[in-house]
């Protein structure tokens, strides 16, 4: 362990593995105590994950959490806390699934135009807690709670019984989006490496739009001259502002950024899903985002990572109760230990990081000076 | 930096915590013994006996139809929630000890996105599939889709192509049972008149805006104005569509009905799923500290065997919207091939809805009065209205 690069890298897996570990050992205890049988439990949680029609259910699951996490991200790297991207996403799917609903346009141009919609709502409502910051200093995670509350309890609930498709069904909501603005399903392209994929299964192809989102999260925050200004803000605003940036231009392009990404979250269950905004539209993936993008660390990759195991976690409740082996509320269990140990764990690992930079730069100048 | 991040982990957290918990008191409560006191209130709270069809498989042993399986969807919340979702596991449980089939229960995750999945999970491995509530509408309809050899009942939605006229059925595989709640409303309406001595009673929605919990308002207040015109009526919701946390949210339900005792309705009808555990504790606290006799009406389950025991004096008597009925008819139908897609509504008239007496707080004449308005509504001489007047 003496060779610094070694140790580096030893510190860089050191937070994350210490991390599951935890929730691991945490969520034994909490098994054994509730009087399940924790070894019967993981079993069928990974003997399910193996699965060619769980893989599926994970990918699907963790599209939505991606790409929100990617959208809480975008305002974390700058320091900003958009929580706001729950009621973004919620109002720009109810759009986009009206707008969606109401044309008819040839099949790649409807569904730009869905997504186009979706943006530029999700964009406008981040944008507008933007706004109050720049102009009126208002925290914006003050403005972006608030502004969740009047996007689903007001314009939502208020427009919904307007544009809603009157079919007199009991579960009412949007008109659904005519086959020209749905996006196909992978499963022929899953099908060539694997064998059919079982009935009632659909591998979204909203997942391509998130490995998209990603690559462009990357470029834009590592290979861009904003995304420089971003990370730099987000690292010193006092010296970035000092090397000429403007630090209110950064605020409202990072939330509307964020917005526009966030708007994107609904997709999967307007596209590829739903086809339409209705009462059991899913709610609450804004929050994942924010767990999601935390665990990440705010990396492309590591948001991606974090995805996938909470989509893991998540597609482990239906063996878990078909089997008995376990209550479901392990899986509630272990994604906050998992968050709460990685967070603690990232704050250790950068401490002992820091210590070590700290002893490798006091080497060097003593071996300078000798 | 470092002391955002910390606020932000403890806003996360706590979210995370919230939703830890809500699952968790849940399946306490299951362990506790209210599923097992569900089926006992099936046998309690009915006079007569549901309107079963014949049953030829009573009598046979109970291994004979082990390859038959089938398979409960919740709603969100899953068992325990002390109402509507054990109501559908008592007829479940009951179907099982009856036919000695196999039952498996599931339920969501708590944003309710892989309703799809745990459809197709029990299809998977059951002949028949109850979905248990109208937010399984869509996902059953492309589920059955794909499994054209199962069979699927939605409680709550009529599972009706409205588009056509006549409607047709939603898929060939697809039955919707709905329950005539006004009915029951109804005759719960009839109970609180005779009952209220401030000439004030109160309604207490979970979610307004979508039409379901205003049929049961409409009832409830029908009723209340057959016996009395006179006698107030205030209602109110929890919260308005498309928020459904007012069927979740006993600290509300409880203020609210808190707030209606102190002006003065002295009987409140909660149609609020679990939300209705507030306003008995409300009405308990209200009778503590005022010592008079204030009451609930519950909704669903019979409540006065649900609620924790503490609070039990205050349920008047319960709409019972018998989905323990329906599943069990349907699992029968099924297994004896009389299964029919499409729309089966249960009213009054195959006890598909009712009161409960567990208590004894309605006296025999107040019983027979509201015996005389069922049988009114039953024989078509009152229409019971679904829309607030």
């Amino acid at each position: 362990m003496n060779n610094p690069t070694l140790r580096r890298i030893a510190l860089a897996l050191a937070a994350p593995a210490l991390a599951v570990i935890v929730a691991v050992v945490v969520s034994s205890i909490v098994l054994i105590i509730s009087g399940s049988n924790p070894i019967d439990a993981y079993h069928d949680m990974f003997t399910n994950a193996l699965k060619l029609e769980t893989s599926i259910d994970i990918l699907n699951r963790a599209t939505p959490f991606y790409i929100s996490g990617v959208a809480a991200a975008i305002g974390f790297r700058m320091n900003l806390f958009n929580i706001g991207v729950e009621g973004q996403y919620l109002l720009a799917a109810f759009f986009a699934s009206v707008v969606g609903g109401a044309v008819n346009l040839p099949p790649v141009l409807h569904v730009t135009l869905v997504l186009l919609v979706a943006m530029a709502v999700g964009a406008s409502w981040s944008g507008l807690a933007g706004v109050l910051k720049v102009t009126r200093g208002v925290n914006e995670v003050i403005s972006t709670i608030m502004l969740n509350f009047i996007a689903t309890g007001g314009i939502i609930a208020g427009l919904i019984v307007v544009w809603q498709d009157n079919t007199g069904q009991v579960n009412s909501g949007t008109t659904p989006l005519p086959k020209s603005g749905r996006m196909p399903d992978l499963n022929s392209w899953v099908e060539v490496f694997t064998r059919d994929i079982g009935k009632g299964r659909h591998l979204t192809g909203v997942l391509l739009l998130a490995i998209a989102v990603g690559v462009a999260y990357h470029l834009f925050i590592n290979r861009s001259r904003m995304g420089y200004e971003f990370r730099a803000s987000g690292y010193n605003p006092f010296a970035a502002r000092a090397g000429g940036i403007a630090p209110k231009k950064m605020v409202l392009s990072a939330m509307v950024l964020s917005g526009a990404i966030a708007g994107l979250v609904g997709m999967v269950e307007v596209l590829s899903d739903n086809y339409r905004y209705d009462q059991s539209f899913v709610r609450g993936l804004g929050f994942q985002g924010i767990a999601v993008a935390l665990l990440g660390r705010n990396k492309p990759a590591g948001i991606a990572v974090a995805a996938l195991l909470f989509g893991f976690l998540d597609a482990s409740r239906g063996p878990l109760q078909a089997s008995g082996s376990a209550s479901t509320e392990i899986v509630v269990i272990m994604q906050a230990t998992i968050l709460l140990a990685a967070v603690v764990a990232y704050e250790v690992v950068s401490r002992a990081r820091q210590k070590n930079e700290a002893s490798t730069a006091a080497a060097l100048l003593a071996g300078s000076q000798s | 930096m470092r002391k955002r991040l910390l606020i932000l982990t403890a806003i996360v957290a706590s979210f995370t915590l919230v939703a830890a918990a809500c699952g968790d008191s849940g399946s306490t409560d299951t362990t506790s013994g209210t599923t097992t006191a569900a089926p006992t209130t099936t046998v309690a709270s009915t006079t007569e006996a549901p309107a079963t069809t014949a049953a030829p498989d009573t009598t046979a042993a109970p291994d004979t139809n082990s390859s038959f399986s089938l398979g409960i969807a919740f709603d969100i919340g899953g068992k325990g929630d002390q109402s509507f979702n054990d109501s559908a596991a008592a007829g479940a449980d009951k179907a099982a000890a009856d036919f000695g089939i196999d039952v498996s229960f599931v339920e969501p995750n708590a944003d309710g996105s892989d309703r799809a999945n745990i459809l197709q999970g029990q299809a998977d491995q059951s002949d028949l599939v109850v979905a248990v509530g109208f937010l399984f509408a869509d996902d059953v309809a492309k589920v059955a889709a794909d499994n054209p050899d199962v069979k699927f009942a939605v409680i709550d939605d009529a599972m009706l192509n409205l588009d056509n006229d006549p409607p047709t059925p939603r898929g060939d595989n697809i039955a919707g049972l709905t329950f005539a709640e006004e009915q029951g409303s109804f005759l719960v309406g009839v109970a609180a008149a005779l009952n209220t001595k401030t000439n004030k009673v109160g309604f207490l929605g979970g979610v307004s805006g979508f039409g379901l919990i205003e049929k049961f308002q409409a009832g409830y207040e029908a009723g209340v104005h057959a016996v009395d015109p006179s006698i107030e009526v205030v209602s109110q919701y929890i919260t308005e569509f498309p928020d459904f946390d007012g069927f979740i949210s006993p600290d509300r339900g409880k203020e609210i009905a808190a707030a209606m005792y102190e002006s003065g309705a002295d009987i409140v009808y909660a149609a609020a799923g679990s939300s209705g555990g507030g306003m008995f504790q409300a009405a308990k606290e209200y009778r503590d500290a005022n010592g008079d006799t204030v009451w609930g009406i519950g909704v669903d389950s019979d409540q006065y065997n649900t609620v924790d025991p503490s609070v039990r004096d205050t349920v008047l008597t319960s709409m019972l919207k018998r989905v323990d009925v329906a599943v069990y008819q349907a699992t029968q139908a099924v297994i004896d091939g009389t299964f029919t897609a499409g729309n089966t509504i249960y009213d009054l008239s195959v006890d598909g809805v009712g009161y409960s007496t567990t208590g004894d707080f309605l006296t025999a004449d107040q019983i027979a009065q509201i015996e005389k308005f069922k049988a009114q509504i039953i024989d078509g001489t009152i229409v019971v209205p679904t829309v607030p007047a």
